[in-house]
């Protein structure tokens, strides 16, 4: 598969982080983030080029980013993949690291999973990268249509199949969903010929929001059923099939960004997210909304 | 005339043919080289009158009429550089130049018959013309050396007959000299020679086998009843070196220059292509046409001059290649590749000792280890071997859930050792094969064995990520399962799975680590043997067949045991037509119902008509890829059960159980019963 030729002119890059199997906890490639590899390679062919904040001496993590390196055959040439490592501790902030980087980088298109399997997983690093670079950022992205020198037309995923097109600006930073389309395999010889080149210079910082914190394991929770009392047998596979996320949900168009805010503000109090008089924030449990 | 002429045209043909050959030479030179050993040459004869013609002699009519053909050209030819090329015109060596062109003749004529309708398996074209030419040459050089015994000498003074016979002498001589350097059908006696010289598996042939013709020796000794078949010598797959530059072979040029002496070699009998279940069922493989392609790899050029069956569903002729040039897809579709099942059976019919196998995982490794190009669910499987240890993606620690009633004793608890290691294989996540496994455990408890299991630390022995060529974690898991049973004390390791049996026993050596493995057949053959296993005949006269497993039978020589165990339980066994080391395969082996290749037919259900041609009611099977396959097949059918099963089910339990466990010390106790 040949990148097409407008991508040339764009430096795109992927984050990608260790994975955790869900079975064995074993590191290995993130699923959304072998997804954004995969479609980096299908815009940018070996060009593409790959990024991680780490653990420069974990040799379980080499291993594990040496698998996407797996990733660059079948792109037209021979050309081995690249992976630049910045060297940090675990204690430290990827955030920090990651965007001093990229900002020197030329990057103009950045790609990665929504998610990270282990660590926070909080999804937000896209959202704190695009905040301090001051860079677009779209999340739930299932394909890239086309990418030109100052844009790039992309698909969003919605619940149920449904998909948005988007034009965004570049630089950009694109989260994928895990319906973007699967990641190739992983191939021994490419993974070896790759190279990880451990970046200098990187000044790093500790996060500090994060010694704040406590963690526990998570334990799991009842969901609550919705229990269709129907005595038709569709109704109630209807009910039990439906992705209750969609349910009672409004597409607003054709409104000012004010007027958006506005209600926008109006659906979070309504919820009880937001209390009455109080500037919004971006909270981690604001994304949580949707459940 | 004939005497100036006879001569030049011996000599002219030696001389092209010589030239023809040396370039032939280059060819094979092409690829990789390893280090030369020209002694070897010395072993040609012993190898092709020993080994090779063990082979060709399991068709009786072709390989009388192949040692009459060749043995008659060999000597007439050599006979006639002597008389005719030297003109050395001795009666006696004339009469024994008669006397060879007449047995060449004999021989040419079976050829023809043979030729008149030619089998399907048998290629046309050049081969076809090949006959006609050995009759050319015989007759030819029969009549033009009448002269030398005195009869008709007047009447090839000169004239017409003259010129016919010098005509027919110069085609057969074409044919049979000039051709078989430049790459006629005759190739096969000059490249054969040297293949057998040069062969990659020196341990198939018998000289390397000294004690191989051995009196009645122990019935269970290993050396013994693997030697009784000679297929099973040699077949472990050669380890990969992983820091080589370019993993596996891509281009014709990547094979060893041994192995592309042997595709040379081929002589297109299409033995190997009757015997594939691959081809039978209408998969894109013929292990002949496989072999002819990298042939054609190997010179350069397209297929169109291919005489024999295809690919099924691939055209003919639309495929091309040269030594430098990639392989997969314009030489060789990456199906073809993919529909092999590893079953061997071409191997063990080749007559020319080629190695298909090695060649098809040569190809899959690179397709998997620098293309990434697996099939899907191959690819699946080999991530799922890499993060759990195991092909399904389950959590290994669930590997003995099937057991938890049984509390089997694991060898984490015993730091003295124990008599077996219970190897379960993944056949211990697949409901089906825990019922044979219960059973295993059952037998095993009734012959009072001393065995305990790895539980959670056994791993998947790596059989089909290799097979899928993906050798980097073949070895991973190899290098991981030889650590774990350095930790731990046994004799022996018992497993049910003929793959993991082959893998341990036989391919992990390379590796380091070397143990005395043995298949659940051979195992409970043992105690019966040894009295320890007493079961009750059943009284239901039934007809029960056998389905060897490839690699138990071919790959590892046991035909024997589970016979004998079966002979044990009172069953009589209706052989099918292709059983022992002619077994057909279920179509599981080799990754092959992972790639899942479509074809016309389904290989199980070939295997099945098989079985139901004995009218069997029952199918003792021996491996858990057999059972999956074959329950395969829709109902009604025969049943299908593992040999543990069938004991299990025929065990008397004895009271004196529990007290007599066998100790360690004991278990030397096997290895003297007498045969
Ligand atoms: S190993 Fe078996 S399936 Fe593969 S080519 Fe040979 S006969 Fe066919
Ligand atoms: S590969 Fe062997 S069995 Fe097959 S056609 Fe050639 S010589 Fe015959």
């Amino acid at each position: 598969m040949m990148p097409p030729d407008d991508a040339n002119s764009v430096s795109v890059f992927a984050l990608v982080s260790s994975g955790r199997h869900p079975v064995s906890g074993r590191a290995g490639r993130a699923r959304e983030d072998a997804r954004a590899v995969e479609m980096g390679l299908m815009l940018a062919g070996s060009a593409l080029k790959l990024a991680h904040a780490g653990d420069a001496d974990d040799g379980a993590l080499r291993d594990c980013l040496e698998a996407y390196l797996g990733m660059f055959h079948g792109l037209g040439d021979d050309r081995p993949g690249e992976l630049s490592l910045l060297p940090m501790t675990t204690e430290d902030d990827a955030v920090a690291a990651l965007s001093e980087w990229l900002a020197n980088s030329g990057a103009r298109l950045v790609l990665t999973g929504q998610r990270a399997e282990c660590g926070e997983g909080s999804a937000m690093l896209p959202y704190l990268l695009a905040e301090r670079l001051g860079w677009s950022v779209v999340a739930g992205i299932a394909a890239i249509e086309s990418v030109d020198a100052g844009s790039a037309t992309l698909l969003q995923a919605l619940p149920q199949g449904q998909r948005r097109r988007l034009d965004v600006r570049l630089p950009c930073l694109v989260a994928v969903d895990a319906v973007a389309p699967a990641p190739r395999q992983s191939a021994f010889g490419p993974a070896r010929r790759g190279s990880i080149n451990v970046v200098e210079g990187i000044e790093t910082s500790p996060d500090t929001a994060r010694r704040a914190w406590q963690t526990q394991p998570a334990r799991a929770r009842p969901r609550r059923l919705k229990v269709v009392k129907s005595g038709n047998a569709r109704d109630r596979f209807k009910a039990a099939a439906a992705k209750s996320s969609a349910s009672g949900g409004q597409v607003l168009s054709g409104l000012t960004p004010d007027q958006a805010a506005e209600k926008l503000i109006d659906y979070l109090r309504k919820e009880k997210i937001l209390r009455e008089e109080k500037t919004p924030s971006i909270s981690e449990e604001a994304s949580a909304a949707d459940q | 005339m004939l005497q100036t002429l006879l001569p030049i045209l011996i000599f002219a043909a030696l001389i092209v043919g010589a030239i023809g050959a040396l370039r032939r030479v280059r060819l094979w030179r092409q690829g990789r080289r390893s280090p030369m050993v020209w002694r070897r040459i010395l072993l040609i004869p012993k190898r092709y009158l020993n080994d090779l013609h063990h082979v060709v002699a399991r068709d009786k009519a072709m390989a009388h009429t192949h040692v009459a053909t060749a043995g008659g050209f060999v000597a007439a030819m050599a006979l006639a550089v002597v008389v005719h090329g030297f003109g050395w015109r001795h009666p006696i060596l004339g009469g024994l130049l008669l006397a060879a062109s007449a047995a060449m003749f004999v021989g040419a004529l079976a050829v023809n018959r043979r030729r008149v309708k030619p089998p399907e398996k048998l290629s046309r074209g050049p081969w076809q013309r090949l006959s006609k030419s050995l009759l050319a040459y015989s007759v030819g050089m029969f009549l033009i050396s009448l002269p030398l015994v005195g009869i008709a000498p007047a009447l090839f003074g000169g004239g017409v007959l003259a010129v016919l016979l010098i005509a027919l002498v110069a085609w057969g001589v074409l044919e049979m000299i000039v051709g078989m350097g430049w790459g006629g059908p005759m190739k096969h006696a000059f490249a054969g020679s040297l293949h057998l010289a040069f062969h990659r598996r020196p341990e198939r042939f018998d000289d390397r086998h000294p004690k191989s013709i051995r009196p009645s020796g122990h019935q269970f000794d290993q050396d013994a009843s693997h030697d009784e078949h000679r297929g099973s010598r040699s077949t472990a797959l050669f380890p990969l070196d992983l820091n080589a530059e370019k993993l596996g072979v891509e281009k014709p040029a990547d094979f060893q220059w041994e192995q592309l002496l042997g595709f040379d070699a081929c002589v297109q009998c299409g033995r190997c292509q009757a015997v594939c279940p691959a081809f039978a069922a209408g998969q894109p493989l013929n292990p002949k046409k496989l072999i002819q392609d990298m042939v054609v790899g190997m010179a350069g050029g397209t297929d169109s001059g291919y005489a024999g069956s295809g690919y099924p569903g691939i055209e003919v002729g639309k495929h091309h290649g040269a030594s430098a040039e990639p392989i997969v897809p314009q030489l060789v579709e990456a199906e073809t590749l993919w529909a092999c099942t590893t079953c061997r059976a071409c191997v063990e019919e080749c007559p020319m000792m080629i190695e298909h196998v090695d060649a098809i995982v040569d190809m899959r490794r690179f397709i998997t280890l620098e293309r990434g190009e697996t099939p899907e669910k191959g690819a699946a499987a080999i991530d799922n071997l890499i993060a759990t240890d195991n092909p399904g993606g389950l959590d290994n620690a669930s590997r003995l859930d099937w057991a938890a009633d049984l509390e089997i004793p694991r060898i984490q608890d015993r730091p003295e050792g124990v008599d077996v290691l219970l190897w379960l294989g993944d056949g211990a996540f697949d409901m089906r094969n825990q019922r044979t496994l219960r059973a295993l455990v059952k037998i095993l408890r009734a012959g009072n064995v001393d065995f305990a299991v790895l539980g959670d630390e056994e791993r998947d022995s790596g059989d089909v990520a290799r097979r899928l060529g993906d050798e980097a974690t073949f070895q991973r898991l190899a290098e991981r399962n030889i650590a774990t049973f350095s930790r731990y004390r046994f004799q022996r390791i018992v497993t049910a799975d003929p793959h993991s049996f082959h893998v341990i026993g036989r391919e992990y050596p390379a590796f380091g680590g070397e143990y005395v493995v043995k298949h659940h057949s051979t195992f409970i053959a043992e105690l019966f043997d040894a009295g320890r296993l007493s079961v009750a005949t059943s009284e239901q006269r039934e007809t029960i067949t056998y389905h060897d497993p490839c690699y138990l039978g071919r790959y590892n020589g046991e035909f024997a045991a589970p016979r004998q165990v079966l002979a044990a339980l009172g069953l009589d066994v209706a052989e099918m037509e292709r059983s022992g080391y002619r077994s057909r395969c279920c179509g599981g082996g080799g990754g092959a119902a992972l790639s899942d290749v479509p074809g016309k037919a389904r290989i199980p259900d070939m295997r099945m008509i098989d079985v139901r041609e004995t009218g069997a009611t029952t199918v003792a099977v021996a491996c858990p890829q057999c059972t999956a396959m074959l329950e395969g097949v829709v109902e009604p059918r025969p049943q299908i059960k593992d040999l543990a099963e069938l004991v299990a089910d025929a065990l008397i339990e004895q009271p004196t159980a529990a007290d007599d466990i066998v100790s360690p010390a004991d278990s030397e106790f096997f290895d003297e019963v007498p045969a």
